[in-house]
Parts: structure tokens; C-alpha cells; sequence
């Protein structure tokens, strides 16, 4: 192939890395800009997506189809319901105490695995996409699934996006956002709003997880991959931040699909991970916030 | 203050004598706990006393490890000089990271740190062809001697390990009892106020920090010295998480409590082994549980109920 083709090849399959990468993102940022917890668990919000997934797939009768699109809805379901139950069960016992939260999540994360290995085991399973469908283009054929995939994770986006900034639901955890005591104080109910956006992050996650598990297999250590990405598109768009965590996405997820096709892609995850530890440390607002 | 001398003491004496009566199995597993819990004794002088919460402290022990085990592979060093190197490889990647990372505090320090180990960890497996990657290798017995003491022998390893973790203990007491010592901790409780005391906080939290990776060196290149084997998951970040989860099980902020807490988790996984496999389970319900319900520790919370002469 030339390199012309090879390029767009590398970017296609970078633009539905971006994609899914976006809404695992904007799930840990949210979580970020509204609790200010960070979420180590977040990776395996989800793998567990990945794992019901396979598991609503594997034992829904019916067409692949209808299969997947009920996995779709359970998972999240299912995900952001295990979230909420970890939210008020642990993390709102430790009053959100920056540190502690991070060990509790990290405590969590093993336990989800540990879950995860017993009950689905050792083997990556894969699930069978919704429908076959192969665009030809004139120097190689495309799985069509894989456009579906970038178009599903815009709409769920601009979903979220006037979730945020259309309605009373995101009113209320733009305001506990900015001052949780004022919010209070105003009768809104700070800790319902907290599960709800841990639930949220978490649901946000499986979705992707969901539509990403026709391309890459369900396994019970498919998270940490996932989590580092969040976390390096968090941190350089600018934590908390939802438009900066997008357009990093972007960037991370095109420039990643780029030079693992073209170089290594342990080169690349080295470069990315030194790329965010230098961000934080010099431009801590992130490369697209502005300063506090 | 004698009290403290003498409980260290007597902890090392028993763990003298302990090589004569333990069977084999456990002689082996409490000369590795000796080692780990060199590890966690130099993550406790961060995390405990100076309160920094660092993820990525497998970094240090993998650069000690590494460095020791590279030293006998690739440039055919005799044992004593790449331990020394281990040491003082893991001191230096602290003091590199540091340098960056303290520029941030808090939950950014984490994260830094956790980066900085993860392209650690990236970089064994990108330079596989020397490292070996995830795979790794073993370190030949005939390199592993020390003297005329051959290291991967049970008696001789055990003592090997004894030694390093009773200087380890001992410096650790000597340094909380310091200016320094005292210094750390006041970093860790009010970093504002003992700046304006006139303590510059950065060069006290790189210099714990510096020791701290030190102890992780030295513990990284003992371990692969009496054990034999250098590979890339001693990189990964469960091996950042292991002395975070030792020392607040022992007790964050004291001396003993490093040790305490390796020796609990080692046997409660090994115990647990015995009636479910599920390991990770029993690491991630342990940091639940500590941070939930005990996030002083054994030894902290001994502390608070009259034993206040704890170190």
C-alpha cells in the first residue's frame, strides 16, 4: 500500500480510537470536575461494561442485533448501578478526602477484577458486532461497524453535552461543581447529586467499553489501558475541564493510532505518559485551560 | 526513648534467632519479607512521615533491580559493586523525579508519579532486547556471591537479608529522631507554617524523597541478588501499590510498622491461598477495609491508645 492510503488507514482507525476514548474520558472528567475524585477504578467501570456485555450477548436469545442493543442499555445500567452502590458505600464515608479516595478506588479496582477473573475467568471472549457491513474503498475495505462506533460515541456525546448545559440535572452538578456547600444550602441534595454523576462517569464508560468489544476482545484486564489514556487526555485538556478532555481526545486518539501504525506503540504510550507527567507539572491548568 | 532502642532490638534479635527454628518454607519467605519491607520502610519515609503520597515508587525499586541485575548480565560486575549501583540508581531516579513532581502537590503528585512509573515500566519492555521484557531473566548463581557468602543458598540469604533490613531499620529510627526527621514531619502536618519557620519544604521533601528511593534501590537490588530474577512486572504499578498497602497496614509514620504490615499481608495471602485464589480480592478488600475503618494502621492505632513512645 502507499503511503497516502496507509496514512488515512492509520488515521480512520485513530479517529475510532478517539471516539471511544472521548467517552471514557468525559466520564472521568466529569467525575473530576464535580467531585473532585479521582477515579482509579475507572478502568475497570469499563472493563465490567466489556464483561456484561458479553454476557447480556451471550445468553439474550434473538437476532445479534437486538443482542447488542439490549446490551447497550443494560450495561451502563448495570455499571453505573454498581458506581452509585460504590459511592455511597465508600466514598461518601471518607468525605471525599482527596487521598483516601484514591486508595479506596484503587482497593475497588482490584476488587472489580478479582470479580471479573471469577466469575467470566481468564479468557479475552469476543463479542459479535450488530451487523456485518464492509465499505470498499478504492485502496482497502473498512469494517462499516467501526464508522458506526465513531457516530454512536458523537451522539452520545453531544448527548451529555446537553445533559450538562440544557437541562435541571445539569444545572444542579454544574452548581454542586462550583461550590458544593452553596448548593446545599440552596436544597439540593449534594449527595444523591454525587452518586448520580459517579454512576454517570461510570455508565459513560461502559457504553464505550460496549461499543468497542466487537473490535477488541472482553477480557478482565482490559481496563488498564483505558484508564491511563483517560487519564493522559484529562490531564492535558485540563482537569475537570469537558471541551479541553474532548479535543484532547482527539488528539491523543489520532496522533496514538498514528505513530503506533508508523513506530511503536510502546513508544508512543511512553511519549504520552512523559507528555502528561510534564504538562502536570508545568502547565498544571492543563494545555487548553485557562488559568484558575 | 530507651523503650523505642530496645523494642527495635529485641524485633531484631527474634528475627536472629527466628532462622534457627523456621522451617525452610518460611525461612525463605521472611528473608523476602525482609526485603519488601526495606522497600515499604523507604516508601514510609515518604508517604508516612513527609506525607507524600507517591504511586510510583515501583520505579525505584525496579531501577535498583534493574541496574543490579544489568550490572551482572551485561558488564559482568562482581555482586558487591552492582548492589552498590542498585542503590545508588534507585537515590538518583528519585532525586530525578522528585526535582520534577514536587514542583506539584496532592492528588498532581500522584498522578506525576504514577506517569513517571508507568514510562518506567514502558521503557524495560520497549528496550526488551537488553531487559527481556515481561519474561525477564535470572541472574546466574555463580554472579550471586558475596565473598566467600553464596547468596542464593538459604542460610547465607537470609542472613544477607537480616543485615540490610537491621540497617535499614536502624537508620530509619536515627532519621526520625533527627533535625531532619522532625523537619519531614512538619512538612507532612503544616507545610505553610514550617516555611515560615524558615524551612525550605521543597529541599526537605526531595531529600526524603532521595532517601526513600534509596531504601527502595537497595531493597530492588537485594531482591534480585538473593532471589535470582529480574523481570518487568517488579515495574508495574502493583508493585507501587505494595508498599502503600504495607505500610498502612502496619501503621503510616512508624518505624516498625513497614515490617508489621509486610509480614500481615505476605501471610494473609499466603493463608488465603490455602482457601480461594481470589488474591486480588484480599489486596483490594484490605485498602478498603484500612482506609475505611483504620487508616492510622496497627501501630498508629496503638499509638493513640497509650503506646505514645512508639517511634
Amino acid at each position: 500500500m502507499d503511503f497516502g492510503p496507509y496514512l488515512l488507514l492509520a488515521l480512520m482507525e485513530g479517529t475510532v480510537m478517539a471516539a471511544v476514548l472521548a467517552l471514557t474520558a468525559v466520564g472521568l472528567s466529569l467525575v473530576f470536575g464535580v467531585m473532585r475524585v479521582v477515579n482509579v477504578a475507572h478502568g475497570e467501570f469499563f472493563m465490567l461494561g466489556a464483561v456484561v456485555a458479553w454476557f447480556v450477548t451471550h445468553y439474550m436469545p434473538g437476532p445479534p442485533a437486538l443482542a447488542f442493543a439490549a446490551a447497550l442499555v443494560i450495561c451502563p445500567l448495570v455499571v453505573g448501578g454498581i458506581a452509585a452502590l460504590s459511592d455511597t458505600l465508600i466514598l461518601k464515608r471518607l468525605n471525599y478526602d482527596p487521598e483516601a479516595t484514591i486508595v479506596a478506588t484503587i482497593g475497588l479496582s482490584y476488587i472489580f477484577q478479582q470479580a471479573a477473573l471469577t466469575f467470566y475467568g481468564p479468557d479475552a471472549r469476543p463479542v459479535e458486532a450488530p451487523f456485518n457491513l464492509r465499505l470498499q474503498l478504492p485502496w482497502f475495505g473498512y469494517s462499516g461497524y467501526k464508522i458506526a462506533v465513531v457516530l454512536a460515541a458523537m451522539l452520545l456525546l453531544l448527548a451529555v453535552w446537553l445533559l450538562m448545559t440544557r437541562t435541571r440535572a445539569g444545572l444542579i452538578m454544574r452548581a454542586t461543581q462550583l461550590d458544593r456547600n452553596t448548593a446545599r444550602a440552596f436544597g439540593i441534595n449534594v449527595d444523591k447529586v454525587y452518586a448520580g454523576v459517579f454512576a454517570l462517569g461510570a455508565g459513560l464508560a461502559a457504553v464505550a467499553a460496549v461499543l468497542i468489544v466487537p473490535i477488541q476482545q472482553a477480557h478482565y484486564l482490559m481496563g488498564h489501558d483505558p484508564l491511563l489514556l483517560s487519564f493522559i487526555v484529562v490531564i492535558i485538556g485540563g482537569l475537570g475541564s469537558l471541551r479541553g478532555t474532548l479535543l484532547a481526545a482527539v488528539i491523543i486518539g489520532l496522533s496514538d493510532g498514528v505513530i503506533s501504525v508508523f513506530f511503536s506503540p510502546t513508544l508512543a504510550k511512553i511519549l504520552a505518559t512523559l507528555l502528561v507527567a510534564m504538562v502536570l507539572v508545568f502547565r498544571p491548568q492543563g494545555l487548553f485551560g485557562a488559568k484558575p | 526513648m530507651t523503650r523505642a532502642i530496645a523494642l527495635h532490638l529485641a524485633v531484631l534479635a527474634l528475627l536472629f534467632a527466628a532462622q534457627f527454628i523456621l522451617p525452610p518454607y518460611h525461612h525463605t519467605n521472611i528473608a523476602r519479607i525482609m526485603v519488601l519491607a526495606v522497600f515499604a520502610m523507604g516508601y514510609n519515609i515518604a508517604f508516612g512521615y513527609t506525607g507524600l503520597l507517591s504511586l510510583g515508587h515501583a520505579l525505584f525499586f525496579a531501577t535498583g533491580l534493574y541496574a543490579t541485575g544489568l550490572g551482572i548480565e551485561l558488564w559482568g560486575l562482581p555482586a558487591a559493586p552492582a548492589l552498590v549501583l542498585g542503590l545508588l540508581a534507585g537515590g538518583a531516579i528519585a532525586a530525578a523525579t522528585g526535582v520534577l513532581a514536587l514542583r506539584t502537590g496532592g492528588v498532581s503528585f500522584m498522578i506525576v508519579t504514577l506517569m513517571f512509573a508507568q514510562a518506567g515500566y514502558l521503557t524495560i519492555l520497549y528496550f526488551g532486547s537488553y531487559t527481556r521484557g515481561d519474561e525477564g531473566f535470572v541472574i546466574a548463581r555463580a554472579a550471586r556471591s558475596l565473598g566467600p557468602l553464596d547468596l542464593s543458598s538459604d542460610t547465607p540469604r537470609y542472613f544477607a537479608a537480616l543485615i540490610l533490613f537491621a540497617l535499614g531499620l536502624l537508620a530509619n529510627l536515627a532519621l526520625v529522631r533527627s533535625r531532619l526527621g522532625r523537619a519531614m514531619v512538619a512538612m507532612r502536618e503544616n507545610e505553610e507554617r514550617s516555611r515560615m519557620l524558615g524551612y525550605n519544604p521543597f529541599k526537605v521533601k526531595l531529600t526524603a524523597l532521595v532517601i526513600s528511593g534509596l531504601y527502595a534501590g537497595a531493597a530492588g537490588a537485594a531482591y534480585g541478588v538473593l532471589f535470582g530474577y529480574v523481570g518487568a512486572s517488579f515495574a508495574a504499578i502493583q508493585y507501587s501499590i505494595m508498599p502503600l498497602l504495607y505500610v498502612l497496614l502496619g501503621g503510616a509514620g512508624t518505624t516498625l510498622g513497614p515490617f508489621l504490615g509486610a509480614l500481615l499481608m505476605f501471610y494473609l495471602i499466603d493463608l488465603s491461598s490455602g482457601v480461594t485464589t481470589a488474591h486480588l480480592f484480599v489486596v483490594g478488600a484490605a485498602l478498603l477495609v484500612l482506609v475505611l475503618f483504620a487508616p492510622k494502621g496497627i501501630l498508629g492505632w496503638l499509638r493513640d491508645r497509650g503506646a505514645k513512645w512508639l517511634p
